[in-house]
């Protein structure tokens, strides 16, 4: 435990800094219209650039990846819950999994 | 409702997701040399999942302390817009002690649900959110920590697109209604997708952060937000 302490705090104590700095010291209510346009459209664009091309590789073999995404896309357009879309993206990247190599 | 309640019952979904993929995150931290504690400390101290796996795999090389806090600190560099985003919209109730407080809670999904909430945010809102996804996250990392390598692989990489999967419920819906979220949606995409194959080089946390910067300031010059219509709407 000793060893690897330090390195963990240094760890939590970046990540906590980089969330806190802006919540405590930009309370001012930002009026430029560019800015207030530009974090309207930040959690949009955060979220599919984490997403792709990240999930094509997230289950470890393309054939189920991509699956699982055509899954994933039909749902969410058809507003599911979010934990259902979820799901049903792994189950039928883990159906393609035990289906592929009966069909090579 | 009260905001607390609300936070949690809206952070079960997040909490599940977490569960799957803090699972894998266990898995690995144990093959990095960390022990099941150390893991859960991870988990607990740092709540972020691309940070805390490239962290592990560099304590697992025993990497110098400034390489650490460099890759942490390209990596999570988005937290930063996204808490500058969630500040603008703390109702008046966030004191200093409250934002010193819910800055631990601000991760992608937190963001991703709070920030299209119509209303100003309250803290306990903030800590209801914040403490089911935290259960989660620390929980799927034990269970993967301790029991991980029991299960099939084959269910161990199933289970990692769940979060990815998530993200699309998020974003898509609001992106069938709105032209702005759409596009930024699309070009965040490609050049996400052109930096991966046209600059190898480029570490994921950064690349991401120059595609998601790029599409949503393009966005907010050709379909800038009327904040006004919108507070009506």
């Amino acid at each position: 435990m000793s060893k690897m302490i330090i390195p963990i705090l240094v760890m939590a104590l970046t990540t906590y800094f980089i969330r806190m700095i802006p919540f405590v010291f930009v309370r001012k209510k930002i009026e430029n219209r560019f800015i207030q346009s530009f974090l309207y459209y930040i959690p949009y664009s955060v979220l599919s650039a984490m997403t792709i091309p990240s999930i094509f590789y997230a289950t470890g073999d393309l054939a189920s990846a991509i699956v699982g995404t055509i899954i994933a896309i039909v749902l969410a357009y058809r507003n599911c819950p979010l934990i259902v879309v979820a799901l049903a993206a792994s189950a039928a990247a883990y159906a393609t999994m035990l289906v592929t190599p009966l069909l090579i | 409702m009260h905001p607390f309640r609300k936070g949690i019952r809206q952070g079960i979904p997040i909490a599940l997701g977490y569960l799957s993929v803090s699972f894998s995150f266990g898995i690995l931290a144990i093959q990095s040399g960390l022990t099941v504690l150390e893991a859960v400390l991870v988990s607990i101290t740092n709540l972020t999942s691309a940070g805390q796996v490239a962290g592990v795999q560099l304590i697992g090389v025993s990497a110098a302390l400034p390489e650490l806090i460099l890759a942490e600190f390209i990596i999570n560099i988005r937290y930063a817009l996204m808490s500058l985003a969630l500040s603008q919209k703390a109702d008046r109730s966030f004191t200093l002690p409250h934002r010193l407080l819910a800055s631990y809670g601000v991760t992608d999904e937190i963001f991703a649900v709070s920030s299209i909430q119509k209303e100003p945010l309250k803290p306990s809102y903030m800590y209801g959110l914040t403490v089911i996804a935290a259960l989660g996250w620390t929980a799927g990392t034990w269970l993967g920590a301790s029991a991980g390598t029991l299960l099939p692989q084959q269910i161990t990489n199933a289970l990692g697109i769940a979060l990815y999967g998530m993200f699309l419920a998020i974003i898509l819906p609001p992106a069938r209604k709105s032209r702005g979220i759409l596009a930024a949606v699309l070009i965040a995409a490609a050049i996400s997708v052109l930096i991966k194959f046209c600059f190898r080089s480029m570490s994921g946390g950064f690349a991401m952060i120059l595609a998601a910067v790029a599409a949503a300031a393009i966005c907010a010059v050709v379909f800038p937000v009327d904040t006004q219509k919108e507070a009506e709407s």
